[in-house]
């Protein structure tokens, strides 16, 4: 017995997969289901695997979770610009019941796909460049004969540096973030990633993601370069991307919130729960 | 449009829009960051949880930062859990560290009449020498060697 995974919707189309799609989250291989004019990317998965208890159980191990987010990015990705990214996890008992969502939100997929057409997601990061503070100070302080005391004034020192510094690069990263909106239909910022996730021990100042319509992609990249070298030494500036709109991918409010009509309610359902 | 084929900028060999980067595998801070939290978000037939973003950040670290990469840069989280690690001798190294330069300033206050204030060997805010070549200590151990003023 299989469920059904889904990736992404799309506007039913003559293209709907590439030839060489990869492999969906389940080593299955990716389909399409349409409804009303749409076309839904989806992956036959076995149920055992995929019930809320096991799919659950799944997700707290780390190969696991790795191997499948990576999966369903690859699908999405494969499917192209012109599809909606669908959330991980996104599971249904059968395929009818995937026909169903597609009439249910017909008009939000539209929607929702209209504004992504011909858009592109860049993701921006930007951390604080860190001197050390210790080397800075050498030489300042009292004299050495009192290595205590030097030390401790030294620690104040520098650490008043430090806020100084961490200001100063926050507030660029504000700009950073402000002139990149200027460019983009659409931006957005998630929470700064943790050093741990990152590998980068400076703190993120700016996690912003950015929909950029076609053609400005270039302008993009090139206020992204000036954006560098203008802030510096203070503030590094990463670019990711690009990636199919996962930030931007969503329902006309009302729709997505409850999903109501994903649910038992069928095709007439799309009211809140 | 270049490819859709994600990358990660990882500073030394920027790529751009419309240049033709070699394709790597997404960061996977960033791609689980998209693909577990963004995207259409409607409710499935099979509910799981995926908003948990305390367990989905210690899954992170535990996905992202391995131990000898991690210790590498510096990042040393773990060290300090008590609940992961037992850094006992170490966490002993540091507080005797810091129990030595407390005692080496007050010897110096107590030779020298205009001395910095007190506060400075004795205040609670610059008692904490994190980040100095040795490794500092998260916590006291108890009893500390400290006098009044």
């Amino acid at each position: 017995m299989t469920y059904t995974w889904l990736y992404a919707v799309a506007r039913a189309g003559p293209d709907p997969l590439p030839p060489d799609v990869p492999d969906g989250v389940a080593d299955e291989g990716p389909r399409t289901v349409t409804a009303d004019g749409l076309l839904a990317v989806v992956g036959s998965v076995p149920a055992p695997d995929f019930e809320a208890d096991a799919l659950q159980r799944h997700l707290g191990e780390p190969q696991w979770l790795e191997r499948t987010a990576r999966a369903h990015h690859r699908v999405v990705t494969a499917v192209g610009s012109r599809a909606l990214p669908v959330r991980y996890g996104t599971v249904y008992r059968d395929d009818d019941r995937v026909r169903a969502l597609l009439t249910a939100h017909a008009d939000g997929f539209r929607t929702a796909l209209a504004g992504i057409t011909d858009r592109t997601e860049w993701g921006v990061k930007a951390y604080q460049e860190r001197t050390d503070p210790d080397a800075a100070a050498e030489g300042d302080g009292p004299p050495d004969d009192r290595p205590g005391t030097a030390y401790l004034l030294r620690r104040r020192s520098a650490r008043d540096r430090a806020d100084h510094a961490l200001t100063d690069a926050a507030e660029r990263a504000r700009q950073v973030h402000r002139a990149l909106a200027g460019l983009a239909d659409r931006s957005t910022e998630h929470p700064p990633q943790p050093p741990e996730a990152t590998g980068v021990r400076e703190p993120m100042l700016l996690n912003g993601a950015y929909l950029v319509h076609r053609s400005r992609a270039a302008e993009f990249a090139r206020e992204v370069t000036g954006l560098q070298r203008l802030h510096g030494p203070a503030l590094r500036v990463e670019l990711t991307g690009p990636w199919p709109p996962y930030s931007f991918a969503d329902l006309p409010t009302g729709e997505a919130g409850a999903a109501g009509a994903a649910g038992a309610a069928g095709p007439t359902g799309g009211d809140a729960e | 449009m270049s490819t859709p084929t994600p990358w990660r900028g990882n500073g030394a060999a920027p790529a751009y829009p419309g240049t033709s980067a070699a394709p790597q595998p997404a960061n996977l801070a960033d791609l689980l960051e998209r693909v577990l939290d963004k995207g259409i978000v409607i409710a499935g037939d099979i509910r799981i949880n995926l908003l948990d973003i305390e367990l989905l950040t210690i899954r992170i670290r535990l996905l992202i930062a391995s131990v000898d990469r991690a210790r590498e840069m510096g990042i040393d989280w773990w060290e300090h859990d008590p609940t992961l690690s037992s850094g006992d001798h170490r966490r002993d190294l540091a507080a005797e560290n810091r129990r030595l330069r407390e005692r080496l300033g007050e010897l110096e206050a107590a030779r020298s009449s205009e001395d910095a204030p007190d506060g400075t060997a004795d205040g609670t805010a610059d008692a904490e020498p994190e980040a100095v070549a040795e490794r500092p200590a998260r916590k006291g151990t108890g009893s500390r060697p400290r006098r009044a003023s």
